[in-house]
């Protein structure tokens, strides 16, 4: 079996996947069953100053598929609403019984110098492998000038890392928020701090959904509401985003990631991993079934790098991220085309009427002698663009037919229709 | 005709059920417990149920389910709607097309049909999107503050509709729609049809006929009048002249006869006859029950008959069939039904001979063993007995002549002996139209007979109106 153990940032676990600061990390009650699980590590619940924060009743809302399976959850809860001593208390505990585990703990202080500088020893003492800063956390703190506030601003992300550095030995790992315009800035200005890796995402400024008796938006607290922070398998995109944009940017070449958001499964995973994380968090998959989806996770992420041959995560950590560009580099001359397999089709009509209105009008709906139809890509008219593959119900019955065009790799850069193409 | 109101003499073709089978014992279960083996055989979906199935649709483009159905319900829009919570709105999409949607859902073998072809057939899934279930809950659930359809402004048109059963009853509600007056002409104490009459207890439970009735009537512009029979207190000559046009609902009211001797001793009679008391009767512990019993026939009538028995009581169901499992009409859902609740099927078996006892009432009946010979049924030369209290008859329906007995009726070209129509539902007579169970167009089933009567309307109502255009 393949060896998951990693060393992330200098901090070793036997597995790469953590729990992510949140409900499931909240205390040493959750922590240590989520060891017994066999979690890797975890960070527990963020840090911040007595006297502790105070939580609002509801607190959660949700954005449904058809199933009522749930895509996203957001949230209203701020950081720890428990005293920090005995959350210290509780850490060092934990950690001494549980050793080979990564024990990391979130903080999340005023953003001046003292604050930080009473805090940290504190922190060390308890044994902890590591610290991640909170920056992200959209709601609530913000306005007390915390969390998101400082995210937001690349300096103060910079120096309060500064003072982690500066205040404290154990490795420091920046948690992003992704409520910004370009993750990049906050990934570099840490990297400038000295941080030992970042972390991402955190939560994104969300709200799900609207009562429509009530006329108020979700959660309710009494007959109003606020935003959230949206987490859950429907932020995955963007966090797979954000990783691959600090993973292939050259400023910050080696800087450890740690891939949150959004994650349920071993692929979910391993993707990260792809795009160059070298370990991942999870909190709503967690909180929506309980500790125990690590087994599969483990499981299935061993068995799949057996499949593949890689012996340890290192072996593939990263391997997307070469295939990773921006669009003007992208090869003009390349040309997929969708074939159907006619054994395959349930003639559901689908593709056609997807191709037929909103797309190339490439699908022809062939009615036969028996009244049943056969559906036929019009291959000259086919642009290539997934859409037929996407919204068909039978998985592997379109598939996007690479072709043999004669042409020559061509980008737009030196695309002659392009008016500012560069010379060549 | 108005000092016609009553028939001149009561019709009595086969003995009643009282007369035939009084001899015999009432079933030893109370009403209370006899009443759940008639409750529903399909229970109706929850809403969560509701919400789960109508996720699985696709939302087919050109569905081939609508496609399968008679009716030309929208399938896809009406299950989204449903997933939607717009349970309204799929009720109407639903009878919009099926002003009977509600009955249609409970007793469409929907296994060959729309369910039939759901592209969720396919491959390794083999689970249709159950389209029946989920038209039952729009148009149980959906809750109107007023009739869904508004009628159109009067036409002035007056239209006769003979047969209140779902061929008449959806062509009167299509014609009050488009603004014209209709007055239904109906043999019978009540409307219905075989909703009311014939369908088997478990697939349309309690009130539920009266029920849809009363809703269609809601629309307004249609009058009922009860004890009117065509043939007999009532012609068809008369109707042509009174009203703009005629449309003929009448359905199939007598049964095919064997051709035994003692055909009509006590103790047998045709599977309708018993069907619909049991359908009107109040307190089902006053039903005659016979303990071991024979059902003639393979098409679903047959089935229900047997299942109905079976649920009364009886120990001993035999169907038999004169030819194999595979000539059956009824579909492989009905004799699964058959077969869960007892019922002995006995293939290429051929009524001989009626048995009686010292009293004249039956007590079994001689089987001629048949084969295929030469691609002719054929006895084999082999008989054998079965012993029963009574015998059922389910060898088919047929359509009654007398009711076309006047000289207009005379005139109607037929098919066989049901009435000749065209795609139109015309008949040979100008303006007057037919169709359900009494035309030789489709299969004999409600859904079909909705949509001739909803065709038939459509056309009348195209032909009325162009004459008015033109003058
Ligand atoms: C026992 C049985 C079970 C069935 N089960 C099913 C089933 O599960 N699913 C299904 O889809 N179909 C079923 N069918 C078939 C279905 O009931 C018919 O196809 C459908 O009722 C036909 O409708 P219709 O309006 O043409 O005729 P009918 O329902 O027969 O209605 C005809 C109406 O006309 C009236 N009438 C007849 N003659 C005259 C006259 N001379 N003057 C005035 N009024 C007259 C009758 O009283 C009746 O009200 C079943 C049929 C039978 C017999
Ligand atoms: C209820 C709740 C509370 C959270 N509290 C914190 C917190 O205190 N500190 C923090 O850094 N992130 C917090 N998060 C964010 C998660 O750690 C994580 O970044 C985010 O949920 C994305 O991961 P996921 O998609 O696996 O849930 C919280 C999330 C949830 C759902
Ligand atoms: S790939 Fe796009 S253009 Fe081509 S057939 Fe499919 S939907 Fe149409
Ligand atoms: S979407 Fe897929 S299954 Fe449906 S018609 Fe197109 S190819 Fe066939
Ligand atoms: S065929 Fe089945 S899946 Fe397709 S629209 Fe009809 S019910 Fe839905």
């Amino acid at each position: 079996m393949a060896d998951l153990s990693i060393e992330f940032a200098g901090i070793k676990a036997p597995n790469p996947f953590w729990l992510a600061s949140a409900p499931p990390t909240d205390k040493a009650y959750n922590v240590v069953r989520a060891y017994q699980a066999g979690w890797g590590g975890v960070v527990w619940k963020t840090l911040g100053e007595d006297p502790a924060a105070v939580n609002v009743s509801s607190r959660y809302s949700a954005h449904y598929g058809v199933n009522r399976e749930v895509m996203g959850i957001n949230n209203i809860e701020l950081i720890t609403d428990r005293s920090l001593e005995i959350n210290l208390r509780e850490i060092t505990q934990v950690k001494k019984d549980w050793p080979d585990r990564a024990l990391i703990v979130s903080l999340m202080v005023p953003c001046v110098e003292e604050s930080w500088k009473a805090i940290l020893p504190l922190v060390e003492a308890t044994g902890a492998d590591g610290i991640e800063l909170n920056f992200g956390c959209p709601h609530g703190m913000p306005e007390r000038g915390m969390g998101a506030a400082v995210g937001q601003v690349p300096e103060y992300v910079e120096q309060v890392t500064r003072w982690c550095k500066t205040y404290c030995s154990l490795p420091v790992i920046v948690k992003l928020t992704p409520n910004i315009t370009d993750i990049r800035q906050s990934a570099r200005a840490a990297h400038r701090g000295g941080a030992d890796a970042v972390s991402l995402i955190n939560t994104i400024n969300s709200i799900t959904s609207v009562d429509l008796e009530r006329m108020v938006a979700n959660p309710i607290v009494g007959d109003m509401s606020t935003h959230g922070g949206y987490c859950g398998s429907a932020v995955k995109p963007i966090a797979l985003n954000m990783v691959a944009e600090i993973a292939r940017d050259p400023a910050t070449h080696g800087l450890p990631i740690c891939g949150i958001g959004g994650i349920g499964s071993w692929r979910d995973a391993a993707e990260f991993v792809a795009l160059g994380c070298g370990a991942v968090q999870v909190c709503t998959a967690a909180m929506l079934h309980g500790f125990r989806i690590v087994d599969e996770m483990k499981d299935g992420l061993s068995r799949w790098m057996d499949s593949q041959g890689y012996r340890s995560l290192q072996e593939f950590q990263g391997r997307a991220v070469g295939h990773t560009t921006d669009w003007k580099y992208l090869d003009i001359n390349y040309q997929v085309v969708a074939k159907i397999d006619q054994a395959a089709c349930i003639s559901c009509g689908r593709c056609h009427i997807a191709c037929e209105d909103t797309s190339h009008q490439a699908i022809a709906n062939l009615k036969q002698a028996d009244g049943s139809h056969r559906y036929e890509v019009i291959d000259a008219e086919c642009v290539g663009c997934n859409l037929c593959q996407i919204t068909c119900p039978v998985q592997d019955c379109i598939e996007m037919v690479p072709q043999d065009t004669g042409k020559p790799f061509l980008d737009w850069l030196h695309d002659p229709r392009n008016p500012y193409r560069e010379a060549s | 005709m108005e000092g016609k109101a009553f028939p001149k003499k009561i019709k009595k073709e086969e003995p009643t059920v009282i007369d035939s089978l009084n001899h015999l014992p009432r079933p030893n279960q109370n009403h209370a417990s006899l009443a759940e083996h008639f409750s529903d055989l399909a229970p109706p979906l929850t809403d969560r149920q509701a919400v789960l199935e109508a996720s699985r649709c696709l939302y087919c483009y050109d569905a081939p389910c609508v496609n399968a159905c008679p009716s030309e319900i929208d399938i896809p829009s009406f299950i989204r709607n449903i997933h939607q919570e717009n349970v309204q709105g799929a009720a109407q999409k639903i009878l919009s097309a099926n002003i009977l949607g509600g009955s249609c859902a409970r007793v469409c073998p929907t296994e060959i049909l729309c369910q039939q072809a759901c592209v969720r057939n396919n491959h390794q899934e083999c689970a249709p999107v159950l389209i029946g279930l989920l038209q039952r809950y729009a148009v149980d659930h959906a809750e109107f503050q007023q009739h869904p359809f508004q009628r159109a402004a009067s036409t002035g048109k007056r239209i006769a509709v003979v047969g209140a059963g779902p061929a008449g009853l959806s062509c009167a509600h299509r014609l009050a729609w488009h603004g014209h007056d209709v007055v239904i002409f109906e043999a019978r104490e009540k409307a219905g049809g075989l909703n009311e009459y014939g369908i088997a207890k478990y697939k349309l439970v309690d009130d539920f006929a009266q029920r849809e009735v009363d809703f269609v009537l809601q629309i307004g512009g249609i009058e009922i009048r009860h004890g009117q029979v065509l043939g007999d207190n009532l012609s068809l000559a008369e109707l042509q002249q009174q009203f703009d046009a005629v449309f003929l609902g009448l359905g199939l009211n007598t049964v095919r006869q064997l051709g035994l001797a003692s055909e009509g001793a006590p103790g047998m009679l045709a599977a309708t006859e018993y069907i619909r008391e049991l359908r009107q009767a109040d307190d089902l512990t006053t039903l005659p029950v016979a303990d071991r019993c024979i059902v003639l026939g393979a098409g679903n009538t047959a089935i229900d008959m047997a299942v109905q028995m079976a649920r009364l009581g009886a120990r001993d169901v035999n169907l038999v069939y004169r030819r194999g499992v595979e000539d059956m009409g009824a579909t492989e859902h009905e004799q699964h039904i058959a077969k869960e609740n007892q019922v002995r099927l006995l293939t290429w078996a051929q009524p001989e001979e009626v048995l009686l006892d010292d009293q004249g009432r039956v007590c079994g009946m001689r089987f001629a063993r048949t084969h295929m010979c030469d691609g002719r049924l054929q006895p084999t030369g082999e008989t054998f007995e079965l012993a029963a209290d009574a015998i059922f008859k389910a060898i088919g329906q047929a359509f009654d002549d007398s009711a076309l007995s006047d000289s207009s009726g005379q005139q109607l070209a037929r098919d066989g002996e049901r009435i000749r129509v065209d795609e139109q539902l015309r008949t040979s007579l100008p303006g007057v139209y037919a169709g359900g169970d009494c035309t030789q167009l489709g299969q004999d089933l409600t859904v079909q007979a909705v949509q001739h009567g909803k065709l038939a309307a459509e056309a009348m109502h195209a032909h009325l109106m162009l004459n008015v255009e033109a003058a």
